[in-house]
């Protein structure tokens, strides 16, 4: 029996989708949580090597496997609970129908990840792409109350809950958030979420990027607390210069004292956008990153954000870029090389920074891997971990690279 | 060998003063701050430096040796608790705070840094370390990592593991492995995450990189009182709801107040009050948080508070909190006993719980006292006994396992930030299926093969089901 007719046998027809792939990879897509299980059982058993797909919008579903496992028919909302602030959804429900079924309810997910708006939740969990919104509310997985997940032989486990604290048994949610599916298919999701802000606005001042940088400082030392502070690129923000968009969230009240606060600490440079332009701004930057073939994301001090921003320049251009200076966090898109790469991780460890490869085509990210290597001791325990959640190793992930 | 060679070579690396092995030395740490369990460990021993705890973990694996980390021994599972074959590895003595780096907002500390005295020493920077325990003037921050330690003000700035960056931890073997990095993009795999709230069961934290905020330079402090328990669950539902996030959203039952107004803390809440709420709200502009603070009180006015006071000035507002910190320590009045319950509900279900909890309380004719953090639905039922009365244990611990089950019935869970320890082993597969067990204790035995650092806690091991084994169950189910 091939693998079509053998998943065919197991999961109904319908779960095998139309003809495979320009690849030749079949796609299946299971339409639960325990059909993922029983899929990647068999897997376990059969030898398979799987790669996980979302909606195909951000990582190229390009990998080498026997077969492709979609979450796109786990895309349910299992329960939206507004007074708890809390909602369930199945991992391969699209970001912007949740943000809207959310709305609705008067409630809001604070986690605008780079991409398209019809990206998977499970795909930007599983990345941990966090986009400007950061600043103001955290990772990923601070938006994370618990998640169900599915191991490579095929195991359904929870953990964490759908309350808002939850200190029952080990954090395995927080391995899953970035783990980039070596851990696990996530299959649902609990979120945190937040009340649909009063008053939402954004403010945008240009000027060159070491200006920029200067004021993002003068704004977070006069102690403004702002959802977003986020330093772009020309390309990005579509503009001739770099811009320092300032996004402030919360109670009427709170905003405008945090706009006059803005005001009063920059010299009132900053020009008020409009919902609808402050909008096609955020949307336009994160969009941005799905048209580049690599992103990457690093992770330095606050203060080394210039000099951060100085060596991307100088290795690897600075195109696409869009940062967080307060909070040191950068994302970079764009072209380049897998020698190019790995000079450029080389040199951040050297500065005691982190680069995570968020998305790349199978040959880049095969060798450089989205971790690369790590530092002394926390090899054995990653393998360790992943012998434990993928013994079969039926995913097919570029953890480490090839280095 | 023999405990009298352990004792020696542990003596060697830390010097004699600082190994403890007499009865009435060792039976000090027999308890940790729940004193429904007493376990007195085997030999004690208090490094004072990394390098002594390091060699001291290594020297315990050579000979197999089970260990347990203990802080301050503030915690309330039963979770710093050693069996006599083990050895009890106190960490308070490595209390240096290493850097405070104002700029980037982070402090590196040792594991014994008491959690208030992080904060005493980032104010003149105006900044702060969020999470603030009800044990903050005690308990230490490695306590507060193996924990995943809370408090009141956690609802607007998040628990530990939201201001935990990196870690340097010693594993069961001795080795030892920097986690994270102080920017918090972690390199690989978020490790500090998973190892932040392992309750000691993956090794030892020597060194600890946590995030500071600014301090608020506004804070207005509320008390509202209400008549009913569920007019003040509800007040707490529709302040979430209306979009403002208070600092600190927190709730008393009659119970609890008249223990704090009969104590050395009272507070001046009022005695004849069902409930009241302390809401507090922070912010970097006064006339935002005056504006936040009107609407909550308008709001909890509509939901039927029948008084609503705001703290004049900054001695009103530490008087209000000390009652509310101390509250624990007041129903210690009570009785000769008390078990401090911790466990977390949906918010909106909170009425419906605590009107459970007073049935399950009449019921067993036992006294529940409720003080909580409303805002997270994180509720402390706390009893209060005398257990030298015949049945009077048993009948406490049967109505704290049917609160557990009325928590989890509404769809919440049995620990929000005290932990599993010993305490709620039991309840662990109430709400995690065999699978789920099992994947923990086998992500515990990656840092830990041996399983021998803090033995026997969080995971009920007879609850899991194999690990090894493949699963087909259900597979034709799914087909058809």
């Amino acid at each position: 029996m091939s693998l079509v007719e053998r998943v065919r046998a197991l999961l109904g027809s319908d779960a095998v989708e139309g003809p495979a792939g320009p690849d030749g990879v079949p796609r299946v897509a299971p339409d639960s949580p325990d059909a993922v299980a029983v899929l990647l059982g068999t897997a376990r058993e059969e030898g398979w090597r799987v790669r996980i797909e979302g909606a195909a919008t951000w990582m190229p579903p390009d990998a080498p496997a026997d077969l492709a496992l979609t979450t796109r028919r786990l895309d349910r909302i299992a329960a939206v609970e507004p007074q708890d602030l809390s909602a369930t959804a199945e991992a391969g429900i699209a970001c912007d129908a949740l943000r809207q079924q959310l709305a609705d309810h008067g409630a809001w997910l604070a986690l605008d990840a780079p991409g398209s708006a019809a990206r998977t939740l499970g795909s930007v969990v599983a990345t941990a792409t966090a986009g400007p919104l950061r600043q103001g509310f955290g990772p990923v997985r601070d938006h994370l109350l618990g998640v169900t997940f599915v191991t490579g032989d095929g195991r359904l486990v929870q953990s964490g809950g759908r309350v808002v604290k939850n200190v029952a048994g080990y954090d395995l949610t927080k391995l899953e958030a970035g783990g980039f599916g070596a851990f696990g298919v996530i299959v649902l999701v609990h979120l945190r979420l937040r009340a649909l802000p009063r008053a939402d606005q954004t403010l945008v001042l240009e000027g060159s990027r070491e200006e920029l940088t200067s004021v993002a400082e003068e704004v977070a030392a006069a102690g403004i607390q702002p959802a977003a502070l986020e330093l772009m690129s020309p390309a990005l923000a579509g503009r001739e210069r770099w811009a320092l968009a300032v996004r402030l969230t919360g109670s009427g009240a709170l905003v405008t004292a945090e706009e006059a606060g803005l005001r009063a600490a920059t010299g009132g440079r900053f020009t008020a956008l409009a919902a609808a332009e402050a909008h096609g701004l955020w949307a336009r930057a994160a969009e941005s990153f799905a048209a580049r073939p690599v992103t990457f994301r690093i992770g330095g001090l606050p203060e080394s954000s210039d000099e951060l921003l100085d060596l991307l320049q100088h290795q690897v251009g600075d195109e696409w870029i869009s940062a967080s200076p307060a909070i040191g966090a950068i994302r970079w898109g764009g072209e380049t090389t897998v020698d190019r790469l790995r000079r450029l991780r080389r040199t951040l460890a050297g500065l005691e920074v982190p680069l995570t490869l968020e998305r790349a085509p199978w040959p880049v990210r095969s060798q450089v891997g989205h971790f690369g290597a790590y530092r002394e001791g926390v090899g054995p325990l990653v393998a360790g971990l992943r012998r434990t959640f993928d013994p079969g190793e039926a995913f097919v992930v570029a953890v480490e690279g090839a280095e | 060998m023999s405990r009298g060679s352990l004792v020696a070579a542990l003596a060697e690396i830390v010097g004699p003063r600082h190994v403890r092995t007499a009865a009435a030395e060792r039976v000090t740490y027999a308890r940790d701050g729940l004193p429904t369990h007493r376990r007195v460990p085997g030999v004690v021993v208090l490094p004072g430096t990394r390098d002594e705890v390091v060699a001291v973990v290594r020297l315990l694996a050579a000979l197999g040796v089970p260990f347990v980390p203990r802080g301050a021994g503030t915690g309330l599972s039963g979770g710093a608790l050693a069996d006599r074959d083990a050895v009890l590895l106190v960490l308070t003595r490595l209390n240096r705070i290493l850097a405070i780096d104002p700029r980037n907002r982070i402090a590196w500390v040792e594991p014994g840094v008491v959690n208030a005295r992080l904060s005493e020493a980032a104010a003149p920077f105006g900044l702060q370390y969020a999470p603030d325990p009800s044990s903050q003037t005690a308990c230490t921050l490695g306590g507060n990592v193996a924990e995943n330690a809370g408090g009141p003000h956690c609802l607007k700035y998040g628990v530990t593991a939201n201001h935990v960056l990196a870690l340097e931890v010693v594993l069961a073997d001795g080795r030892v492995v920097p986690l994270g990095s102080p920017g918090g993009e972690p390199w690989g795999p978020d490790l500090v995450g998973l190892f932040v709230g392992s309750e000691g069961n993956f090794g030892v934290a020597t060194r600890i990189a946590v995030r500071l905020v600014p301090r608020p330079r506004a804070v207005r402090t509320l008390l509202a009182a209400f008549g009913s328990l569920r007019a003040a669950g509800e007040a707490v539902s529709a302040i979430i709801a209306s979009g403002i996030v208070p600092a600190a959203l927190e709730m008393m039952d009659q119970s609890c107040i008249r223990a704090v107004e009969d104590s050395v803390y009272a507070a001046g809440y009022p005695r004849d009050a069902a409930a009241v709420l302390l809401v507090e709200l922070d912010g970097n502009h006064d006339a935002a948080v005056a504006a936040e603070a009107a609407a909550v009180a308008e709001l909890v006015r509509g939901h039927g508070a029948r008084e609503v006071r705001t703290a004049a000035d900054e001695r009103e507002r530490e008087r209000l909190w000390l009652g509310r910190k101390k509250a624990f320590g007041a129903m210690g009045r009570l009785s000769r006993d008390l078990v401090v319950q911790d466990a977390v509900v949906p918010r909106s279900a909170l009425p419906a719980v605590l009107e459970t909890i007073a049935g399950i309380a009449a019921r067993y004719a036992i006294t529940v006292s409720n003080v909580f953090h409303a805002g997270d639905g994180n509720l402390h039922p706390n009893i209060s006994f005398d257990g030298r009365e015949p049945g009077l244990r048993a009948r406490v611990e049967a109505a704290s396992a049917e609160i557990m089950a009325a928590c989890i019935a509404a769809g919440g869970t049995i620990t929000g930030e005290h932990g599993v320890g010993l305490d709620k082993l039991r309840y662990m597969p109430l709400i995690f299926d065999g699978d789920s067990l099992a994947a923990m204790r086998a992500a515990r035995r990656v840092w830990d093969p041996g399983e021998r650092v803090n033995p026997g806690k969080v995971i009920p091991v007879h609850a899991c089901r194999e690990w090894a084994a493949t699963r087909r169950a259900g597979a034709e189910a799914v087909a058809r």
